[in-house]
């Protein structure tokens, strides 16, 4: 077995917890790997005891899931009411002009991802983004866009395809 | 093996006189979201060196929110015996003079000190009692000035990750009590008495849902409890779960008693880290201690609890929706009747209820439902959970009662409008709410005064916004997150919210026709009518209550092809991913 399906199959048989579904298997791969490849279907289908078309009606469904390997960084920009209110527009224009898209998306060499996210839960501290899953509040567009060439400037550690 | 209820109670108290009054200093440090965005993170190993490096000494815990946010990262120090004394919006720097001052010379910095909090165990009359030199009495911050503190007691001041500490201030005894003293239907009659409604929009009489389920006999029951709080703006559900999670954990079992359940299910979104670990955490520590499991405290109610995550899905949040997500499928609605509470969770009787509302159970119980009633305003018992954001001074989350006015919590408690700018709105009850205009700042909180003025209290988000704001910018970011997190499943919400946005982007681009606003009237009417649930139901508020206050707004981008703010002349973008 290679290596990427043994990884799946110890995310999806390691769950401890009691209620076990498609969906928490789903998670379970996301959190391990960080997207939800073809292998992953057929392993979350045959745990579940479920056609491959409903584990991926359950992936389809929700926009955390990607099926698409992850790149070294990821920047999310909070879109939520506060976040727009304070200036949300403004940083989104700002962290895509760093990091050189047009709109949200991965980069082309795969070291930055960037994306909306509905809410990050910081609304006191907007505006908020969250930088390779940590929030960092009340930032500027300035500010914003020095932390993607922050990351930018970093080694980087993956090829174009993630590995 | 398991201790008794008398054992744990003992542990506790030696645990916390330790922290108290033991032999070294006590630093608690927010460490919630808010926390996190204001950077707890680099303050803690800052902590962390500048104590060692010191030489110094002290029990470090990381706390949840205090509800004072602006005010984050914030971290206050308490000498044993002595009071509390905060420090806001601390930096690296900061704390090294803390540490250098403070901790190791016992001299508050009454230049940096945000204010203290006396002990409530000191002795009354001893020098511990006496307020330090120059610094003020926290109480009197305009942020807590109003408060009352129920569901959010503890927040900010105990370890959510040790539930000895939740005993030691008194956690469980609700418990306790409810099940050697109460029976369950006495256990449903204070939660009726006191006027309990439902926190996470409806206001439904919490002990009328509870009844539903506990007229069923069968021998499999749930409660839900629904912390997927999706709503942008709020995050009341997520700080308590933070903060005081063994609040939530009490509340959930003081229900399950009451009708009689078997099994509970938290339920939280995915990615939210913070809430997840902690709900966790405190699951499996009430697990470890007996609270959880077969014959909890020697009675004969037996209980598990269990922590489920859902994908990104604010339907999810939907009491039907939720259930098919815990069922591992996607988080789509299902038809009603069958009700919840005769075919619900993996087809058996369920009670759903939201964060806040269980964690107001605990206190009820301890203190009885005519002391609840009595606080409050009419058919609004109790206190309200605000989360305090936007165009504020002091932005956070306060539990205040029902019946303060809108004016108070904005003017006093939040500080007012930043910059000498004036109030424009007020968007409350989440994206599904609506926007009042700053003539309706007088309304008192309170369910039905803000239904009648067209709003809804919903779960308690209060956003302001400035004289800057663009009223149909705003809509179009309300109706762009609607339309995003709209299921698909009825074609009344899916087709009607992909319209109100074409329409609303069209108005925004100042291209807008002399028949578009009758047309979202038209959509909308049609989404109310037939949309399967209060997604699409109440999906046209935001539209509908922009247009009642603002209409010349929009009149004047349509007519006159501007934009009063200017706002919608700059560049815009919108989540470019939509459900499959």
């Amino acid at each position: 077995m290679d290596r990427l399906k043994q990884t799946i199959s110890e995310a999806v048989h390691g769950q401890s917890q009691p209620t076990v579904t498609v969906l928490s298997s789903l998670l379970a791969v996301q959190d391990a790997i960080g997207y939800i490849p073809k292998e992953a279907l057929e392993e979350v289908s045959a745990f579940n005891g479920k056609t491959v078309n409903d584990v991926w009606a359950v992936a389809s469904f929700y926009p955390n899931f990607r099926f698409e390997p992850l790149c070294q960084h990821n920047v999310e920009v909070c879109w939520g009411t506060t976040c727009h209110l304070v200036g949300a527009m403004p940083i989104m224009g700002s962290v895509l002009a760093a990091a050189g898209l047009a709109e949200a998306g991965d980069t082309a060499d795969k070291r930055l991802s960037v994306g909306f996210n509905t809410c990050l839960g910081a609304c006191s501290q907007a505006p908020v983004i969250s930088v390779d899953h940590r929030l960092v509040g009340r930032v500027s567009p300035e500010m914003a866009a020095q932390r993607v060439n922050g990351l930018l400037a970093q080694p980087q550690t993956r090829d174009a395809h993630g590995q | 093996m398991v201790l008794s209820y008398q054992d744990i109670n003992s542990q506790a108290a030696t645990r916390w006189q330790g922290l108290t009054a033991g032999d070294r200093p006590w630093v608690r440090v927010g460490t919630a979201l808010c926390g996190e965005a204001a950077g707890c993170d680099d303050v803690l190993d800052a902590l962390a060196s500048a104590l060692e490096r010191h030489g110094v000494e002290a029990n470090v815990s990381r706390v949840g929110c205090l509800g004072l946010c602006f005010a984050e990262p914030l971290l206050d120090v308490q000498f044993p015996n002595g009071p509390r004394i905060f420090y806001g919006n601390v930096t690296p720097d900061s704390v090294e003079e803390i540490v250098a001052t403070h901790l190791s010379q016992g001299k508050p910095l009454a230049n940096l000190a945000l204010g203290y909090l006396s002990n409530p165990e000191s002795a009354p009359g001893s020098s511990n009692q006496d307020p330090p030199d120059g610094i003020p009495d926290l109480n009197l911050h305009p942020m807590r000035a109003l408060e009352n503190r129920i569901a959010l007691r503890n927040a900010g001041n105990i370890d959510p990750g040790d539930i000895y500490q939740y005993l030691a201030v008194g956690g469980y005894q609700a418990l306790h009590k409810a099940l050697t003293t109460m029976t369950p239907e006495e256990t449903v009659n204070e939660v009726a008495t006191a006027g309990l409604r439902g926190r996470g929009g409806a206001a439904f009489p919490a002990a009328t849902k509870w009844r539903f389920l506990s007229g069923s006999n069968a021998p499999v029951k749930y409660v839900l409890c629904n912390c997927e709080e999706g709503d942008p703006g709020a995050f009341n559900d997520k700080a308590i779960v933070e903060s005081d999670p063994h609040t939530l954990v009490e509340g959930i079992l003081l229900a399950g008693y009451a009708t009689g359940a078997s099994n509970g299910y938290i339920f939280i979104r995915h990615g939210h880290d913070g809430p997840i670990t902690r709900a966790r955490a405190a699951v499996q520590q009430a697990k470890e201690l007996g609270i959880l499991g077969n014959s909890i405290f020697g009675s004969d109610f037996d209980f598990e609890l269990e922590v489920a995550l859902t994908g990104d899905s604010y339907v999810a949040g939907e009491e039907t929706a939720l259930m098919e997500a815990i069922e591992g499928g996607r988080a789509m609605p299902r038809y009603r009747p069958p009700f919840p509470a005769q075919v619900g969770l993996f087809g058996k009787p369920t009670n759903i209820n939201n964060v806040k509302t269980l964690s107001y159970v605990p206190e009820i119980i301890s203190r009885g439902g005519e002391w609840f009633k009595g606080i409050g305003h009419e058919q609004s018992t109790g206190t309200v959970i605000l989360c305090l954001t936007g165009d504020l001074n002091y932005t956070g989350m306060v539990e205040v009662p029902m019946g303060i006015s809108l004016k108070d919590i904005l003017y006093q408690a939040a500080g007012g409008i930043p910059n000498g700018k004036k109030l424009k709105l007020v968007q409350t009850g989440g994206p599904l709410g609506g926007v009042l205009d700053a003539d309706n700042v007088d309304l008192l909180l309170d369910f039905e005064v803000f239904r009648n003025a067209g709003a809804i209290l919903g779960s308690g988000g209060i956003i302001a916004a400035d004289e800057d704001t663009c009223v149909v910018d705003l809509t179009r970011a309300l109706i762009a997150f609607c339309q995003y997190e709209s299921c698909g499943k009825c074609f009344p919400c899916r087709m009607g919210m992909s319209h109100l946005l074409e329409v609303l982007e069209r108005i925004c681009s100042l291209e807008g026709g002399g028949e578009d606003l009758d047309l979202m009237r038209n959509i909308g009417e049609n989404m109310q009518a037939g949309s399967l649930c209060g997604h699409g139901q109440l999906g046209f508020n935001p539209v509908s209550s922009a247009l009642r206050y603002f209409g010349q707004e929009f009149e004047a981008h349509i007519k006159d092809r501007t934009c009063p703010t200017g706002t919608c002349l700059s560049s815009r973008f919108s989540p470019t991913q939509t459900r499959r």
